[in-house]
């Protein structure tokens, strides 16, 4: 059993950081609605507020860590031109998307969007974590800015799930991969 | 009644510390928000534009649009903060304006929309 570094960086970007980006999201947009005052039996303590703010800080790192592996690590792979008269486009995954109508649209559409949305996600949670610890102790008590934090990470969770998406019909269609191979286990 | 030094209110009408700092935060996060789309856009539309923001070679255009949108959010964010910290804003309108310019961003990025622009 062996996987090569590009494809494990792959892996990282996105089963890693991306796909527990996800998970959370939607444990943050509970928490938030969790301090609206109608839910009576919740109640903001100091305990909860210091949780609910290192959840959040949690997600902001997932984010930006998604973005900058993603950005800085696998895209470049991603998108490394192929030498003119290249007949395998195995190890350049946007030319070999490129080179067929079938698959084009895979890079046309869901790479552009995908390498763009998804910036909108550190920015948005960013925000929802700095506002989440500063005003922790009047999230219950102001509808505004429980609306503003829950629709942002709501926007956030819709762009990363673009971005998930997107990354892994990609992956699917024209695998990142190539590099040095690191054996996991078995084999003489 | 009080609860500690906490106020209770209702709605946001008023808060234990001025919103002005929270304020700031959601509106530079929809201006950072739409700085990525424009620039989006901008690099996709003219070559210039995409050799000007391609500053790290290996990740083309998106290095740019990211490293300055990012820039742009955060100078906005800092200017706000520095000119709201201490004061009380009305959240509700704010969170209109922010929440537009986050809708239009996601928009924007996308490519059949943002080809339109």
């Amino acid at each position: 059993m062996e996987i090569t570094t590009r494809s494990l960086w792959t892996l990282i970007h996105g089963m890693g950081f991306g796909a527990l980006y996800l998970l959370v999201c939607s444990g943050a947009i509970a928490l938030l609605y969790l301090r609206s005052p109608t839910n009576a039996e919740v109640h903001s303590t100091p305990g909860g507020d210091r949780i609910l703010g290192i959840y959040m800080t949690v997600m902001a790192a997932l984010a930006w860590l998604t973005v900058l592996s993603g950005t800085y690590i696998v895209y470049p792979w991603y998108r490394a031109a192929a030498p003119a008269g290249t007949a395998n486009l195995g190890a350049f995954p946007r030319s070999l998307l490129l080179s067929s109508p079938a698959t084009k649209q895979w890079h046309l559409l869901g790479m552009e969007w995908k390498e763009h949305v998804a910036w909108l996600v550190p920015i948005a949670i960013t925000m929802a974590a700095f506002v989440a610890i500063k005003y922790a102790r009047d999230l219950k008590h102001s509808r505004p800015l429980r609306s503003a934090l829950i629709g942002f990470v709501a926007t956030s969770l819709f762009a990363a799930g673009v971005a998930g998406f997107f990354g892994a019909m990609l992956d699917k269609n024209a695998p990142v991969d190539g590099g040095q191979i690191i054996h996991l286990a078995g084999g003489e | 009644m009080t609860v500690g030094t906490h106020t209770p209110i209702s709605q946001g009408i008023a808060s234990s510390v001025p919103n002005g700092s929270a304020a700031a935060a959601i509106l530079s996060a929809g201006i950072g928000s739409l700085a990525v789309a424009l620039l989006t856009v901008f690099a996709d539309q003219s070559a210039i534009v995409k050799n000007l923001l391609s500053i790290y070679k290996p990740t083309g255009a998106l290095s740019g649009v990211s490293t300055f949108a990012i820039l742009v959010w955060l100078l906005v964010w800092v200017l706000l903060d520095w000119r709201w910290r201490g004061r009380n804003l009305p959240l509700k309108r704010i969170n209109l304006i922010a929440f537009t310019l986050l809708a239009l961003s996601v928009l924007a990025t996308f490519p059949p929309l943002g080809d339109l622009l």
